[in-house]
């Protein structure tokens, strides 16, 4: 919303400085969002050109001597063609910006003449495209005076910006009403006089919904004849084109003008054009209506308009047709202030995509007693600029304005601001704000204005006290903090997801934060594309599908990442995925990639030792130290061969707790799956649900279990088995480590050998066992036994034989 | 007997000369036993005291005696000089180049994200505060996301949230991406009695897209309700949170009446700050003012909607862009990087994972 600070002052009586109406607009809830204060205007003066005469080397420029009103004439070279003698124009001096040619004046010479100053036309202040010769003032302008005061252009444009709540602040009259009970001034210019017509409106108005809900709820036309329709005066010009608006002609312009003067959009019409009498109804399926904006809109029986006997003649409450526009021509013109249902405004607007100064009034809601009285200041405004006579006004369908009362109980100033503001001053507040408050007791019947739709309760009320008061006035008061030091106030959920962040950044791995959509073909491979999980207006068409696993965002991350040159990057994220449109279908889920040689130790060529292509292993030591970090029984976890469709089948895993629990996958990627992402290189992954680690026990204690440490001295033994290959090593070293629970302390593989030796289908399983004496130390003849019983219960279990 | 003393010299100086000549232990220690081994020439020679008269003896026995203690200091002293080049030679040998590159430590390459890192600040403050952290879905209602939060349908203010919409459903319903972390306000309302003191940190989605906005950002938002909460506390709360999360000693800020539907009141919150530096913002200095949080007491329908009594219960809540506040105090210029996973980007301003955000430590190092 633009004014320009004379314009307010129309409304507005007040010494305050521009500095202080623009401090106190933000401070009272009318944020300002720009001033122009026209200080680029400040340098011109008014000066005239005392002699003109030809430049001694150049046919086409003129040496003036100009007065600029400090009494001391200048010398000025000058090339424009109407510099003359007696010409009265604007001049600028040496230091001044010139907007136009974006350059500050200095002292020069021009072709060995000195010229202290320019004289300018529009274009070199930006006033318009005008360059044919220098700005030429009536010979009665004040020389030596301010330029832009006196050609009007010096009115500060403020512009504010507006919460929707405030449809009273559309209006430069609104504006001024909550300055002025800020205390910054009188409201001024409020009454406006009924204006007597001269006999019935010829055309009839006839609100036709039939059994549908009403769009309209009033609806005020007049005509008026004998207008003559031409240029509105040069102040209304000016306010316009300040506030970004292009004059059109009088008649429109005052539509105009008090669209932002009073926040009450009104419509003209050329009577010539309309035919018959006018029908406000609800467009039928497929009419078509061409604009004001040269466009033709196709409107549906949702939308409301204004029609004659031959068709639309308006989309009511938004834009007129372009049929019955109001041109030079126009000699009777119609016009019309109506009230149409702000929502349908709203809706019909947003569905033509129409953005206009009225759609912008008619959907916050305007004023509803001010419908008649616009119209009012329309006509006045009509006969002063066209002159013309003017009908009685025809109103129908306006069954009057009932106020809401709010009962009030002043203390819920107190209650909920803090601030202690006395009783009579919070009444006059309202007062000054125009609601209208009665009783004396401690709760007010307070009646609200017919301009403030927004208000409907008690913390209303509190708000317009509050604001005009002054925010600035509230002390902070410490909020009561619980008296005992802070319990744990995160959830096992929230704790997890912290630890596996930093448990996987330790791990040389960078968490990424990638979008929640990404294109349908990525969900389709990653088991999602399910048609509720769809966004039906995505931003962008590889937008389009809540993910159903973190892993395509980070592998197309990746792969981006190696377009720019940097092929080894480890990456992570701990978020949501989407298994369904639910809240519980939204699963937490710790993610993480390594692409070319991003492993754990370091990545590239080194001298001590090049860092191979990542892999299968990488992504399982990964994944488990994840789950380690969300507290997973590590040691309690089964891991089984083969993941996810996406997944390499013979190179991933999917990790378990128990049965049924999935805790996670981890492996190489399908290449059918990295074809679908159109990536490539050496890719390993894994997924881990950290929604899907139990819950920890509750325990009774903090007191950890006892340590008993062996006196006796441990020993290893190795042991290498030829196995079938099908046998999995965790079989192998589950049955070793079986063999006695009491004294092997653990089991692993140290190597794993294939080789034509062995026979095609057989693999030799090389374990080193841990045993610790518990009781004794174990004698040769104790090691022999147990020996024996590691190689029986691997043999009864994989079929393994010692190697010999 | 002259002969004897003379053979001893001649001996000894053999001896000696063999010790100083000898280049290794291997050679030592074959002098050694040449001399004082079970049959060497020193101790052939102390056999021979044995047999002696004592006056001989008396004579010869220091001579010989004195002869063995030389000639072993001598084989000690040439051993220990000979261990010493030894291991002088080894450490020659053995010398590296220290000046060629390690590996970097896993730990030092890693990266926590700085919405991550922002969200433990924010954490670590409102904890001690007394605020526990609620969380909820993205994937939201029309009625948690806008109804129960007081905006009209139809109205104006939902145009404010340009809504993703999903597909409908099985059931028909259409569910939508929540335009901001409100929802979880009603969630919570519903879940548990008053006093409620909790900041709410999340995705949110915009249909929007510069160098400011992104179609998916991050919010936090705070909800204290209690009886007696009010703006006057919430000031509080405000201010004591910037200057903690901005790391100044003071800042001024101004609250500004707004319109939010959710609140009524509404404020709206500036910061000071100085961004007369180009790239650079200083808080709690300077003559500029940033708009950095939208805040408000808890509208009585919104407080309805979550089953509470609005005459019985009160209180205010607030909202600002984690991204945002992120964006201002590490100084990011564009949001779009923050979801591109550039590595370079990521290794620039990202945290290192053992950069634990606490009070009691600071907030950032």
């Amino acid at each position: 919303m633009k004014f320009t600070l004379s314009w307010l002052k129309d409304h507005l009586e007040t010494d305050a400085t521009l500095g202080e109406i623009v401090e106190r607009l933000t401070s009272i809830g009318l944020e300002v969002e720009s001033v122009n204060d026209k200080a680029a205007l400040k340098p011109f003066v008014i000066a005239k050109v005392l002699t003109a005469q030809k430049h001694p080397d150049a046919d086409k420029l003129q040496v003036l001597s100009v007065d600029t009103g400090d009494g001391k004439p200048v010398q000025v070279v000058c090339g424009a063609p109407n510099a003359r003698a007696g010409l009265v124009g604007a001049f600028a001096a040496p230091g001044a910006y010139i907007p136009g040619i974006d350059t500050t004046l200095a002292v020069g010479k021009i072709r060995g003449v000195e010229s202290h100053g320019m004289m300018c036309s529009e274009r070199e202040l930006q006033l318009s495209d005008e360059h044919t010769g220098i700005i030429d003032l009536p010979a009665d302008a004040p020389v030596g005076t301010s330029f832009a005061a006196y050609a009007g252009l010096d009115d500060p444009i403020i512009e504010i910006g507006l919460t929707p709540n405030r449809p009273d602040a559309t209006s430069i009259h609104g504006i001024a009403r909550d300055l002025a009970a800020s205390g910054l001034g009188r409201l001024t210019g409020g009454a406006i006089m009924p204006h007597a017509g001269n006999g019935m409106c010829p055309i009839k108005v006839k609100l036709d919904f039939g059994d549908t809900p009403p769009l309209c709820h009033g609806f005020a036309l007049r005509l008026v004849r004998g207008v003559k329709n031409g240029p509105s005066p040069k102040w209304m010009q000016q306010r316009l084109i300040a506030i970004g608006l292009r004059p059109i002609n009088a008649l429109v312009d005052i539509t105009n003008y008090i669209t932002f003067d009073r926040g009450r959009p009104l419509h003209v019409f050329d009577a010539a054009k309309v035919k018959g009498n006018l029908t406000v109804r609800r467009a039928r399926e497929g009419e078509k209506v061409l604009a004001l904006d040269s466009w033709e809109y196709e409107l549906t029986p949702e939308m409301c308009v204004i029609a004659d006997e031959k068709g639309i003649e308006s989309i009511a409450g938004i834009m007129g047709g372009e049929h019955s526009g109001c041109d030079e021509n126009t000699t009777d013109v119609l016009i019309e202030s109506a009230l149409w249902e702000p929502l349908n405004i709203a809706r019909t607007g947003r569905e033509l995509g129409i953005i206009t100064d009225a759609r912008y009034r008619f959907e916050r809601g305007v004023d509803p007693e001010f419908m008649v009285p616009g119209l009012e200041l329309a006509t006045r405004m009509v006969l002063e600029f066209c002159g013309g006579e003017p009908t009685e006004e025809e109103v129908v369908g306006y069954a009057g304005h009932t106020p809401k009362i709010v009962s009030f109980p002043v203390s819920e100033v107190k209650r909920l601001t803090g601030l202690d503001v006395p009783k009579a001053e919070s009444l006059e507040i309202l007062s000054r704000l125009g609601f209208t408050p009665q009783g004396d007791a401690d709760i007010v019947d307070v009646t609200v204005p017919s301009w403030r739709p927004d208000i409907d309760g008690k913390a209303d009320l509190v708000e317009e006290i509050m604001r005009i008061h002054g925010v600035d006035k509230i002390a902070p008061q410490p909020l009561i903090s619980h008296e005992a030091v802070n319990a744990k106030i995160l959830t096992t959920l929230q704790i997890r997801t912290r630890a596996a962040r930093r448990a996987l950044a330790v791990r040389g791995m960078m968490e990424a934060v990638t979008w929640s959509f990404i294109p349908a073909r990525h969900a389709e491979a990653f088991g999602g594309g399910r048609p509720e999980l769809k966004l039906s207006n995505p931003i962008a068409a590889d937008m389009s599908d809540m993910r159903p696993s973190l892993l395509p965002g980070l592998i197309a991350a990746a792969q981006r990442n190696a377009d720019r040159g940097l092929s080894d990057v480890a990456l992570f994220e701990v978020s949501g995925t989407y298994e369904g449109a639910a809240p519980e279908d939204q699963r937490r889920v710790a993610t993480g990639i390594r692409r070319g040689t991003a492993k754990l130790e370091g990545s590239g060529r080194h001298w001590a030792g090049n860092a191979g292509a990542v892999g299968v292993f990488d992504a399982k030591a990964d994944a488990l130290a994840a789950l380690e970090a969300c507290g997973a029984p590590v040691d309690k976890l089964q891991i089984e061969a083969g993941g996810p469709a996406w997944y390499h089948p013979g190179r991933s895993g999917v990790i378990k707790l128990g049965p049924k629990t999935v805790l996670g996958h981890f492996g190489e990627f399908h290449p059918k799956t990295l074809e679908v992402l159109d990536v490539s290189g050496p890719l390993c992954g894994f997924e881990v649900f950290v929604d899907a680690v139990p819950e920890p026990k509750a325990k009774p204690t903090r007191t950890k279990p006892r340590l008993d440490l062996s006196p006796f001295q441990a020993v290893k033994r190795d042991f290498a088995f030829v196995v079938d290959k099908a046998v999995e090593a965790g079989a192998l070293t589950r049955a070793a480590a079986a063999a006695d629970k009491k004294l092997i302390a653990g089991v692993s593989v140290f190597d794993i050998f294939e080789g034509a030796s062995l026979g095609a289908d057989k693999k030799s399983v090389a374990i080193e066992v841990s045993i610790q004496p518990v009781e004794k130390t174990l004698t040769d003849e104790d090691f022999e036994a147990l020996a024996g019983r590691i190689v029986d219960n691997v043999k009864k279990q994989t079929g393994g034989v010692l190697r010999g | 007997m002259n002969e004897t003393i003379s053979n001893l010299d001649t001996l000894e100086a053999s001896l000696m000369a063999e010790i100083a000549s000898a280049a290794d232990e291997q050679t030592i220690e074959a002098v050694r036993v040449s001399a004082l081994g079970k049959k060497g020439s020193v101790s052939d020679m102390l056999k021979t005291l044995g047999s002696m008269s004592p006056e001989e003896r008396q004579l010869k026995g220091p001579a010989i005696n004195g002869l063995k203690n030389r000639v072993t200091e001598a084989l000690a002293a040439r051993k220990a000089e000979l261990k010493d080049a030894a291991i002088s030679a080894r450490l020659i040998a053995e010398k590296v180049d220290v000046t060629l590159p390690v590996r970097q430590s896993p730990a030092e390459r890693g990266r926590i994200h700085p919405i991550s890192q922002v969200t433990d600040e924010i954490t670590a403050i409102f904890a001690d505060m007394g605020f526990s952290i609620a969380e909820g879905p993205d994937i939201e209602t029309d009625y948690y996301n806008f109804t129960s939060l007081n905006f009209p349908e139809s109205h104006p203010a939902r145009e404010m949230h340009d809504t993703f919409f999903l597909n409908p459903g099985p059931d028909g319903e259409r569910k939508l991406l929540r335009t901001h972390t409100s929802p979880v306000q009603i969630r919570t309302m519903e879940a548990q009695k008053p006093p409620i003191r909790i900041v709410i940190p999340g995705k949110t989605y915009r249909m929007d897209s510069d160098a400011t906005h992104t179609p998916m950002f991050h919010q936090v938002e705070g909800l204290v309700i209690d009886k007696t909460a009010n703006v006057a506390n919430m000031r509080w709360v405000l201010e004591e949170f910037c200057k903690a999360f901005f790391e100044v000693p003071s800042l001024k800020m101004r609250f500004r009446p707004s319109y939010f539907p959710f609140t009524e009141p509404s404020l709206e919150v500036d910061i000071q700050c100085d961004r007369s530096r180009p790239g650079e913002v200083r808080f709690g200095e300077g003559n500029d003012w940033l708009e950095i949080l939208g805040c408000g007491m808890v509208h009585p329908n919104v407080l309805r909607f979550g089953g509470l009594d609005p005459d019985e219960y009160q209180g205010f809540a607030w909202g600002m862009g984690i991204d945002r506040i992120a964006m201002l105090k590490y100084g990011m210029p564009d949001l779009r990087a923050f979801f591109d996973a550039d590595v370079r980007w990521l290794s620039h301003y990202g945290f290192r994972p053992l950069d634990l955000p606490t009070l009691f430590g600071g907030l950032s190092s």
